[in-house]
């Protein structure tokens, strides 16, 4: 299973403890995750399942290309992290 | 009379109270973080707030006996697969809520239902005191919405919702940019209103067409509802007519911009503005801040400034940010610089409550 780590800043407005899920891409990993914190899934994609403009993904270190649809592919031995983007100053 | 202030900023949202004739503040929740609007219902006394986190977006808080919980917020409905949309920009227009405008409690008869005004310019409704939030369809896939601009921000958005307090079916709602609009039905079908209001910084062919107007600020009197009142992008109007026509207010000092207004609930005739230099300046004139006071329906405007600053104010007030009370005694507004100021007597005089709170978005009695 992949495993999701968030980052901290977003702790404080709802909790988003590092988890773990099964997929082969960034959104079916996701989408596992929020199954389980459904108040999570605002604070990271918008209403279009996109990801957030200000936000950013990174599996294995390796910043995702698909912003949209999330179809960046995920090892069973990656690490996703969720943070926050820069630009938004 | 109220004694409570909800005050939004950009750091928080602060609770003021009245303590023995002063105004101080009493509390501050979500500190911090950046709160753009309140609502606080009169039908049963909850409040809501509607906060911006910048990189995980806009949320919808709710109170409760015990503090604050986030509710739903509105969300746009998935835009369809290979449908495109730019905005005025060129860009895609993103359809997600990337700003509350407008919060509204329904009628009387109506307990739990709020209307929600967004950025990119859905309304929403809803009918459990937010826990659940339907979109408008008719008014966002009407032909003509396609049409709204930016103003206030890049994006249109809907920032003021009248609900006619004698049918509460017939909602009245004002866009920056796309006009004045109005349902007789509860949101089923939309008229666009607004003859007679002038847009002086569009061509002239186009100067006069209802959608291409500005409109910063509707208010509708609540004992007179065919009385509405805009403050405009670059004027001041006045319609008798719930919003069908409206007339030209001329030559009001210091200036007719601004961005707020609010009518006497009880004398349609009487409202109140915060005047700033237009449009490209946007600061008190002479660093003079001030409010102006009609009472005969815009004949003639008092210039307000009896205990507000007199050199070197540069005080911005937004929409949101002037109030009026329930029985339309007391007024309450808030500045950029984060500036407060409380008049019990109609605007006559003032009182500073503070000036060092961070910038002010919104201001409403609670």
């Amino acid at each position: 299973m992949a495993k999701v780590v968030f980052t901290p800043n977003v702790q404080r407005h709802v909790g988003c403890p590092t988890a773990e899920a099964v997929g082969a891409t960034v959104r079916e990993v996701l989408e596992g995750v929020f199954a389980d914190n459904p108040q999570a899934r605002g604070y990271v994609l918008d209403d279009q399942s996109a990801l957030r403009r200000h936000m950013t993904i990174f599996v294995d270190g390796q910043m995702i290309r698909d912003r949209e649809r999330l179809a960046d592919p995920v090892k069973d031995s990656s690490t996703i992290h969720v943070f926050q983007a820069l630009s938004g100053g | 009379m109220s004694d409570r202030l909800l005050v939004s900023t950009r750091k928080g949202l602060f609770t003021v109270m009245r303590n023995g004739g002063h105004w101080d503040i009493s509390g501050v929740d979500f500190l911090g973080d950046n709160v753009t609007l309140t609502l606080t219902d009169p039908r049963d006394g909850k409040s809501y707030a509607a906060l911006d986190h910048g990189h995980f977006g806009v949320k919808l808080h709710r109170s409760t006996a015990n503090g604050w919980e986030e509710i739903p917020t509105p969300a746009y409905p998935p835009k369809p697969e290979g449908y495109e949309e730019k905005d005025m920009w060129g860009r895609e227009l993103n359809w997600t809520t990337s700003k509350i405008w407008a919060l509204a409690p329904g009628g009387l008869d109506e307990a739990g239902t709020i209307w929600c005004g967004t950025l990119p310019g859905g309304l929403f409704r809803s009918n459990d005191h937010g826990q659940s939030w339907e979109m408008i369809r008719t008014l966002w896939d009407h032909p003509l919405r396609k049409k709204w601009a930016g103003g206030g921000a890049d994006l249109p958005g809907i920032h003021s919702i009248c609900v006619d307090p004698r049918n509460a079916k017939q909602v009245s709602i004002g866009v920056s940019t796309g006009g004045v609009w109005h349902t007789a039905d509860g949101g089923a079908s939309w008229t666009l209103r607004g003859e007679g209001m002038r847009a002086e910084y569009m061509p002239p062919e186009q100067a006069h067409d209802p959608i291409s107007q500005d409109v910063h600020c509707l208010a509708q009197c609540r004992s007179a509802p065919q009385r509405m009142w805009v403050q405009h992008h670059n004027g001041i109007f006045v319609s008798s007519d719930e919003g069908k026509t409206f007339t030209e207010i001329k030559g009001v000092e210091p200036s007719v911009f601004g961005f707020p207004v609010a009518v006497h609930p009880k004398e349609p005739d009487t409202a109140w503005f915060v005047p700033e230099i237009k449009d490209e300046k946007r600061i008190p004139r002479e660093g003079k801040l001030a409010v102006t006071r009609t009472r005969d329906g815009g004949k003639s405007f008092e210039v307000l400034t009896k205990g507000l600053p007199q050199t070197h104010a540069y005080d911005v007030v937004y929409r949101h940010a002037l109030a009026l009370d329930e029985p339309g005694e007391r007024l309450a507004f808030g500045s950029t610089t984060g500036g407060l100021w409380v008049s019990e007597d109609q605007g006559d005089s003032w009182a500073c409550v503070t000036h060092t709170l961070p910038p002010i978005y919104a201001v409403r009695f609670a």
